[in-house]
C-alpha cells in the first residue's frame, strides 16, 4: 500500500498540528473542578478536564504535576485554553508556560472571588475562544505532523500473537516517514527489560532505560507488601489466557516491531531529538499512561485491547484495535479496528499493519473515534508519592 | 488458508496458542508457526479455550517456557504434550 503523505489537520501558531481541535478548560487543583465543570456546561465547544489533585504536592511530584497541566494545554489537539486554580500564583505559571506555544491562554483564580463570579469571568472568556476556535479549518499537513503514542490493555494472548505486531507493523511502516511515535508501561516490560534494553538506539538511550526500569524495580521492592503478583498479571490478563508477567512484556514489546528507541523521556516530558520512537516512563495503568502522553505532545493514539479496555481521552483520541473475535463481537462499540481474521489467517500482518494505517489517517482527518463517540474522556494525572 | 486451531510463535516455543473458540479433549489441532510458515499436528488431552496455552511437549518440573522464542516462566507442576498450560502449572521466575 502507498502510504499518503498528508492528513487534514489544524497548523498551530508554533508550526505542530492537532487533530482534533479542543477549546479546553483546566483546572490547577481538585477544588477548582466545579468551577472548570460549570464554565464547559454554559459554553458549547469546551470541555472541562477534572482531576483529583495539586494541592500540597511538593518535590518531583508537584513538577510532574505542573509539567502534566503545561504539557496539557500546548498539546496541539488544543486550540485555545483555559485555566482556573483557587489561588493566582500556580495559575500563572501554567499559563505562561502554555503560552509560549502561541495559542489563546488566559487563568483566573477563584480565592477573594467565588465561584459564581469566577464562572460568570470564565464563561465570558470561553464564550469569545470557543468561536474563535469554530473557525480553525482543517489544512493538508505532512505525515510527519503525526505523533503517535502506543499503550494496550486488557491483554490477552491475541494482543501478543496480532494486534500488538499489527501496531508493530505500522511502526515499522510510519517510522521511516519522519512520525514521532512514543511507547510506555515501565511495569509491564519487567521480563522483558533486558532484550527492550537492546533496542536503545544508543548506549546512552539503553543506559537510560537500564536506569529507568531499574529505578522503578527497586520502588516495587521496596514499596511493595508483597509482589506484583496480584496485579500483574491482572485478572483479566489471566482470563485471557497470559499466565505470567514476562510473556505479557514479550507480547506487550511486539507493539514497536523491530524499531529502536532514541531516547527516553520522563512521565509528560515533550520530546526533543526528533523524529522516531521514543520510550517514555509512565504507570501501565491505561488512564494514567495515555494521559502522560498526550500532555508529552502526542496527537494520536494507537491502543490493541484482548479482552476489551474502554478507556478514551478528552484531548488525544485513541483508536483502539483488537485480535480477540470474542471482544471484537460482544464489545464492537468500543472496536475502531478488528483485525481478528489474523488468527484464521485470512488476513497477514502486513495487510493488518495498512488497515491500520488508513484507520489513523482517517480518525487524523477527523473521524471520530468509537471512545470520542461514547464520551471517553479519562484525564488521570500521574502522582508519585502521597502530598504534604 | 483457514483451519488454524493453535498458533505457536517461534520455533523454539514448546507452547502454543487456541485460536478458536475452544478445543476439546482428543481433538486433532492443526498448529501455524508463525516464525517459519511451518505446519504441525497435536492432538489436545483438555478442553482448552481461546487465547490459552497447549503444551507442545512433555514438560517437567523446572523446566522453563518458551514463547515468542523467549523465557516466559517456569513449570511448577508436570505437564504432558497437550494439556493446558496456565497459572496452575507455570509461574513467573521473577518473584
Amino acid at each position: 500500500m502507498e502510504i499518503p503523505k498528508t492528513f487534514l489537520g489544524y497548523k498551530r501558531e508554533d508550526g505542530r498540528t492537532g487533530t482534533r481541535n479542543h477549546v479546553i478548560i483546566l483546572p490547577v487543583d481538585d477544588i477548582s473542578n466545579a468551577c472548570a465543570e460549570a464554565v464547559a456546561n454554559n459554553i458549547k465547544g469546551t470541555i472541562a478536564l477534572p482531576h483529583s489533585y495539586g494541592r500540597l504536592q511538593f518535590g518531583a511530584d508537584l513538577e510532574l504535576h505542573f509539567r502534566t497541566m503545561i504539557g496539557t494545554g500546548k498539546n496541539p489537539n488544543v486550540a485555545a485554553v483555559i485555566v482556573i486554580g483557587i489561588e493566582p500564583k500556580w495559575t500563572k505559571r501554567i499559563v505562561d508556560a502554555i503560552a509560549t506555544t502561541g495559542k489563546p491562554v488566559e487563568g483566573f483564580s477563584i480565592e477573594g472571588v467565588g465561584d459564581i463570579d469566577t464562572i460568570a469571568r470564565v464563561s465570558k472568556k470561553a464564550q469569545e475562544f470557543s468561536i474563535w476556535a469554530s473557525e480553525k479549518q482543517r489544512e493538508e499537513r505532512p505525515i510527519s505532523d503525526l505523533w503517535i503514542s502506543v499503550k494496550c490493555g486488557e491483554s490477552d494472548t491475541t494482543s501478543g500473537l496480532a494486534s500488538n505486531p499489527t501496531v508493530g507493523n505500522l511502526m515499522d511502516k510510519l517510522e521511516p516517514l519522519g512520525v514521532h511515535l512514543c511507547f510506555g508501561e515501565t511495569s509491564e516490560l519487567t521480563g522483558a527489560e533486558t532484550v527492550c534494553e537492546k533496542r536503545g538506539k544508543t548506549p546512552e538511550a539503553q543506559e537510560k532505560f537500564k536506569k529507568t526500569w531499574s529505578s522503578y524495580n527497586d520502588f516495587i521492592l521496596k514499596e511493595a507488601t508483597d509482589d506484583l503478583s496480584e496485579s500483574q498479571p491482572t485478572a483479566g490478563n489471566i482470563a485471557g489466557g497470559l499466565t505470567t508477567i514476562e510473556e505479557k512484556a514479550f507480547g506487550n514489546f511486539q507493539k514497536i516491531g523491530g524499531c529502536k528507541f532514541i531516547d527516553v523521556l520522563e512521565p509528560a516530558e515533550e520530546p526533543t531529538k526528533g523524529p522516531g520512537l521514543y520510550f517514555m516512563d509512565t504507570s501501565s495503568a491505561a488512564a494514567e499512561c495515555v494521559t502522560l502522553q498526550a500532555a508529552g505532545g502526542f496527537n494520536l493514539h494507537l491502543f490493541p485491547t484482548g479482552q476489551g479496555n474502554i478507556i478514551g481521552n478528552p484531548i488525544e483520541p485513541v483508536v483502539k484495535l483488537t485480535a480477540n473475535p470474542l471482544t471484537a463481537r460482544t464489545m464492537s462499540e468500543h472496536i475502531d479496528v478488528d483485525v481478528s481474521k489474523i488468527l484464521s489467517r485470512e488476513m497477514n500482518l502486513d495487510e493488518a499493519g495498512d488497515e491500520l494505517i488508513k484507520a489513523t489517517i482517517r480518525v487524523a482527518n477527523g473521524r471520530l473515534t468509537c471512545a470520542e463517540a461514547l464520551g471517553h474522556r479519562e484525564f488521570v494525572m500521574t502522582k508519585l508519592y502521597r502530598s504534604a | 488458508m483457514a483451519g488454524t486451531d493453535i498458533i505457536i510463535h517461534d520455533e523454539k516455543d514448546n507452547v502454543g496458542v487456541v485460536v478458536i473458540e475452544k478445543i476439546t479433549p482428543k481433538q486433532d489441532c492443526d498448529c501455524w508457526i508463525m516464525e517459519n510458515d511451518k505446519s504441525v499436528k497435536i492432538q489436545s488431552m483438555d478442553e482448552i479455550p481461546l487465547g490459552h496455552k497447549i503444551a507442545m511437549t512433555d514438560l517437567n518440573e523446572g523446566d522453563t517456557i518458551l514463547k515468542y522464542g523467549h523465557d516466559i516462566g517456569k513449570v511448577v507442576k508436570s505437564i504432558k504434550k497437550g494439556e493446558h498450560v496456565h497459572v496452575h502449572n507455570v509461574k513467573t521466575k521473577k518473584w
